[in-house]
């Protein structure tokens, strides 16, 4: 097994770690109103990483992120090329790259052409996440208009982690939430107003060291 | 046994060695992440059943590695590319670069060249041409001669033109390009000072004192290794306070030549060498 990452675990938790790391999201059209409702769930001190896909505009500006900073008690920022993923921390991916995650757990970017019209997109951050972060990983497809993100989540499952989708009627466009569940067994269906409070009680989540 | 992930690692290398054996190509520093995507995308596009499969026929027929190439090379790029970098260039690096009485400048990792044409057009408005050599090399010899070429969809014009006027350009864009059915050909006399060669990152030397060197988004493909090799070869290449414009989201922050540059224009990853101590 890959070393796990160094957090702060309160004592009654010495011994064991948690049982997941990373969530990746990625979701398209009506994504602001969806990250605005979800964001400001996670408080300062969260023991996993976020990582956003938000299909957008190549408009070279970090709007988003400061956008979800000012909602969010952990830090928001698009990551360079080899920045080191860590926990209590939300990543953005920059419009126009995708962003990937290499196994030593560092972020990298390409240009490689777009997925389903989309740089950055869901799939290529998913299927790197995959393989990465395994059964420590959670994917989760919010609203959105295409079907990007359906294969991603369905890798992450084959890979053993943990698949969320957005109840599809709480979506403002229900394309994308539904073309993932079509493409996989996903564990749970979820409506947006709970997502949040999902996602905060995964910090109990724990295992204990193998 | 092995797991899923340790025999795609495992395949990969071995698909690797194997093109560093047989046609002197060398991958292996290649940031895996996109490299596996790439790998896979052609397992599946030629209807092969592993990575594996790929290596009989890399190994026996060099049209099929040549597509694999091709598959290496593939980046989106535009002309005027982030215009916000573009105009940067014009409003301050070339006052400087107006200093020199002859400029050479190196597109390194220059793909179909639509940043080459874009610089040229740049320096011609600027009355800075006629003094420069511009040198565009790249690996890839298909791409090479794409960007030889000066020839791109006609289709793609409308955003470069729109780049061009965020790019700070005050001519008519229409003047550098001629549209023919599907395709517009960039003006002959931008060419004049422009070299397309083939030249490797990974193995090959300096070849000439450069002024500026423009390389973005080539080393986000590369792991950190590979890239102080490069980036230590556009430090030897660069003359006395030269210029380094990386990719928007790359940076010198985490390299081993960062003490020997100064952020210039940083938003733009424009640096420029340091002055010798």
């Amino acid at each position: 097994m890959s070393p796990l990452i160094n957090i702060s675990i309160p004592s009654a938790f010495t011994g064991v770690a948690l049982m997941y790391e990373v969530i990746v999201i990625g979701v398209s059209a009506g994504g602001l109103h969806a990250l605005a409702q979800i964001i400001p769930e996670l408080k300062k001190g969260y023991p996993l990483a976020v990582v956003i896909v938000q299909h957008r505009l190549n408009d070279h500006n970090d709007f988003l992120a400061q956008y979800l900073n000012n909602l969010s008690e952990l830090e928001v920022k698009e990551p360079q090329a080899f920045e080191s993923i860590l926990p209590s921390h939300i990543y953005v991916a920059p419009a126009g790259y995708h962003l990937l995650i290499e196994r030593n757990k560092k972020f990298s970017l390409s240009v490689d052409p777009p997925i389903s019209y989309s740089i950055p997109s869901i799939d290529v951050l998913f299927q790197s996440a995959a393989i990465c972060y395994q059964t420590k990983l959670i994917g989760l497809i919010l609203t959105g208009a295409n079907s990007d993100g359906a294969d991603g989540i369905k890798t992450i499952k084959e890979y053993g982690g943990l698949v969320i989708v957005q109840e599809p009627s709480t979506a403002e466009v229900d394309f994308m939430p539904k073309a993932a569940i079509n493409s996989t067994d996903v564990d749970h269906i979820i409506p947006l107003k709970q997502i949040g409070v999902f996602l905060k009680q995964l910090e109990f989540n724990r295992v204990k060291h193998e | 046994m092995l797991n899923k992930i340790e025999t795609l690692e495992f395949e990969v290398n071995m698909l690797l060695e194997a093109i560093l054996f047989r046609y002197g190509y060398d991958f292996r520093h290649y940031a895996r992440a996109s490299l596996e995507r790439r790998v896979l995308n052609r397992v599946q596009l030629s209807g092969l059943n592993s990575i594996s499969d790929m290596i009989p026929r890399i190994m026996h027929e060099p049209n099929f590695f040549n597509l694999f190439l091709k598959d290496m090379s593939i980046t989106v790029t535009e002309m005027f590319r982030d215009p916000f970098v573009f105009k940067q260039i014009r409003d301050s690096v070339f006052t400087q670069l107006k200093t020199y009485s002859r400029v050479n400048i190196w597109h390194a990792g220059c793909a179909t060249g639509e940043e080459v044409y874009s610089m040229a057009i740049m320096l011609k408005e600027e009355g800075l041409l006629k003094r420069t050599q511009i040198y565009a090399t790249d690996f890839n010899n298909h791409s090479l001669e794409i960007a030889a070429k000066g020839i791109y969809p006609a289709g793609k014009m409308k955003q470069f033109t729109e780049n061009y006027i965020n790019s700070g350009g005050r001519e008519s864009f229409a003047d550098y390009y001629q549209a023919k059915y599907e395709c517009a050909k960039l003006t002959e006399s931008l060419k004049e000072h422009i070299t397309f060669a083939n030249h490797n990152l990974i193995k090959d030397q300096v070849f000439a004192q450069m002024h500026l060197v423009m390389c973005r988004n080539v080393l986000i493909y590369f792991d950190q290794n590979l890239q102080n090799r490069v980036l230590d070869l556009f430090k030897q290449s660069l003359i006395h306070r030269g210029f380094l414009i990386l990719g928007d989201k790359e940076s010198l922050d985490f390299s081993a030549v960062n003490e020997s540059f100064d952020k210039y224009q940083y938003p733009e990853r424009i640096y420029r060498r340091s002055a010798y101590v």
